[in-house]
Order: structure tokens, then sequence, then C-alpha cells
């Protein structure tokens, strides 16, 4: 059995002396000399739109309708939103996803100072956008636009990952909306540092 | 499940006793026991030690706002007699109350007698840690007491909430 082994790799060795040559692309001669033409923010717009890399940041039960939003079944990878940055450095899209309480609200904040602009925020579930059934407690914050400033509120207790996606459709048709001269994306920042 | 003992069972436990435990069991009913505030470091520390009770786990320390009064309730088990009970301490009044910690008896109170310290308002003294744990510090209030009302936001909603 060896010996037929080394026979077949003694065979491809010496059939294979030459390297195949590089395939290339075939471009017809019509096509040659085109040439698309876009705006500056049709071009920015459609990157930013397709490629919003969210934190892997879960706060309560509103979390696992978002992991679910990750996985096959929803598969927010159709959207270009499956790379999870466990750093906030690398992400444009913070989803508050669950009830934040007054404890944890400086670590939201925190997060979100951390992400380079242009950033988004998304409340889910009716806890982030008002307080929900925790509304005036003594631990919960009111509403997660007392800390950052939100982009799209997904109602919802929790929402499901269906719901979910229409909100991040929605951010998209927001994105979609930003121009580089007169509504520049990224100038959302409260300036408080 | 462990067997339960009663709180008359425990009462008459602690009432055969006599070492300065006379007037400590103030009532008993079929499921808790109660004792005086100033008796129950001594009454856990006997449970505790105690060859024939033997009460070396304490389950949960915790507290209830009965309005008028705060019971504090201490779930005791024996896992050596394979047995569990309740003993109860109760406090009149509103204003900063006091206990003794029996952090000394189950070490395993401290974070308990925190969060009552935290939430209810009870000060457990010669507690090695008592500060606040659930909310934060300079917190004002305790939050899990009847007549605590959280400030009103700054707004309402459209509806009035």
């Amino acid at each position: 059995m060896d010996r037929i082994e080394g026979e077949a790799i003694e065979q491809l060795k010496w059939s294979a002396q030459e390297a195949f040559p590089e395939p290339l692309i075939h471009v017809p001669d019509d096509l040659k000399n085109n040439i698309a033409v876009t705006s500056v923010d049709a071009l920015l717009n459609w990157g930013r739109r397709n490629a919003v890399w969210p934190v892997a940041f879960g706060l309560a039960c509103c979390v696992f309708e978002m992991i679910a939003s990750a996985m096959s079944r929803f598969d927010i990878s159709r959207f270009g939103m499956e790379a999870m940055r466990a750093s906030p450095r690398q992400a444009d899209l913070l989803i508050v996803s669950g009830t934040l309480t007054w404890k944890m609200a400086p670590a939201v904040r925190r997060i979100y100072d951390q992400m380079s602009e242009p950033k988004w925020v998304i409340a889910m579930g009716v806890c982030a956008t008002s307080g929900g059934p925790y509304y005036q407690g003594y631990s919960v914050v009111p509403g997660v636009n007392h800390i950052v400033p939100v982009d799209v509120y997904v109602p919802g207790c929790p929402p499901r990952p269906d719901a979910l996606l229409y909100g991040i459709m929605q951010l998209h048709d927001k994105i979609r909306k930003y121009s580089v001269s007169h509504n520049p994306a990224g100038g959302i920042s409260r300036g408080e540092g | 499940m462990t067997t339960a003992v009663s709180g008359s069972d425990l009462a008459d436990a602690l009432g055969m006793r006599s070492f300065g435990f006379d007037g400590a069991v103030t009532d008993s009913d079929a499921y808790a026991a109660w004792v005086t505030p100033e008796a129950v470091l001594d009454v856990c520390r006997f449970l505790h030690d105690d060859p024939e009770q033997a009460y070396d786990l304490l389950s949960s320390v915790t507290a209830v706002d009965y309005v008028e009064f705060f019971d504090v309730v201490y779930h005791l088990t024996s896992l050596s007699r394979n047995a569990s009970t309740v003993l109860k301490v109760r406090l009149y009044g509103r204003g900063a109350l006091a206990l003794a910690s029996v952090t000394s008896v189950w070490a395993g109170a401290e974070l308990q007698e925190r969060e009552i310290y935290d939430l209810l308002g009870v000060s457990f003294t010669d507690h090695p840690n008592l500060k606040r744990m659930l909310t934060w510090e300079g917190f004002q209030g305790h939050p899990l007491r009847r007549d605590y009302l959280e400030p009103p936001l700054p707004y309402t909603w459209p509806h009035g909430g």
C-alpha cells in the first residue's frame, strides 16, 4: 500500500513540474471603457449601511433575542452585521438590550464614549426605551436616552428578532439620509465627554 | 427535604435552657419562633453550638416590612440532623433600627445582612462591612420600605405617568 501511495506522489510530482497560468477575469471589449458615476454620500452611506458592526453587549432578557437574531434562523449577517465586536472601538452600533440600572449606567456611557464615530444606538425593548415596568423604580434608568442619544427605539418585552431586524432596517434608512456636506454622520455627541 | 421543626418545638428547645434565655422567646406558632432583639445573638450561638440543635447552616436572612413593625427572619438548617426551622425577631418603629449581627456565628450572614441594611434600613451592630450593596454609595433612603417613594422625575409622559 505504501508503494502505491509513493507511486501516486511520484506521478503527481513529475506531472506538476510547471505551474498553472493565473486565471484572469475576462472582460468583454464593449465593457472595458465604462465609468460608474455616484456621489460621495451614496458611496459612503452604502458602505456604512452594509457593515454596521454591533458591540457584543447585553443587559437582560432582551439580549437572548439579540443573540437569536445573530444565529442562523434570523441571521443578521444578511445585513453585514454578524461581526459582533468585543471591543467598542471597533463597533458602530450599540444595541442597549434590556433593563439598564443606574449602577450599570456609567458602564454603558463609557462603552458609548469609547466607540469611534460615526456611531449609532438602538434601544431594544421597553426597559431600554422608557424603563418599562420599572418606570419610576429606584434602580432603573427611565429610558437609555438619559445616558446616550438613541437613534431607533424597538418596542416589545422582549422584542422578537424580527422586530429587532425591522429596527435595524429603520436604522439603515436613517444612515442613508446622512450627507457629508450638510448632515454629517457622527454629529450626535452631546459634547459632555 | 429537611424535616421542618415547628416554631413551638423551637421555642420549647430554647425554653428548656435557662442560662439567660428567660423571656427571650416572645411568641411561637407552627412555623416560627420569635425572640427579643436583645437575645438574638445568644440564641443563635446556642442554636449553632448546641449538639442537640446543631443548626450549622444559615439558609437565609431576610426582613419583612409590616408597616407597624419589621420582622427579621432567619432560616436555619441543620445538615447533621437534616432539620430546618425559622427564627424571627420583631423590631418596632420606623426609624434607624439596629440589631446584633450574627456574622460571628454564621459567616455567610454577612452579604445578606448588608442587603437588609441596604434595602430595609436595619443596621447590624458588629457587622464587619456594613455598607450598601445593591444600591450605590450616597443613595437616599431604603427602597424596600413600604414608605419609600422614588423622587418624581423632572418631566411627565404625555399620558401623565
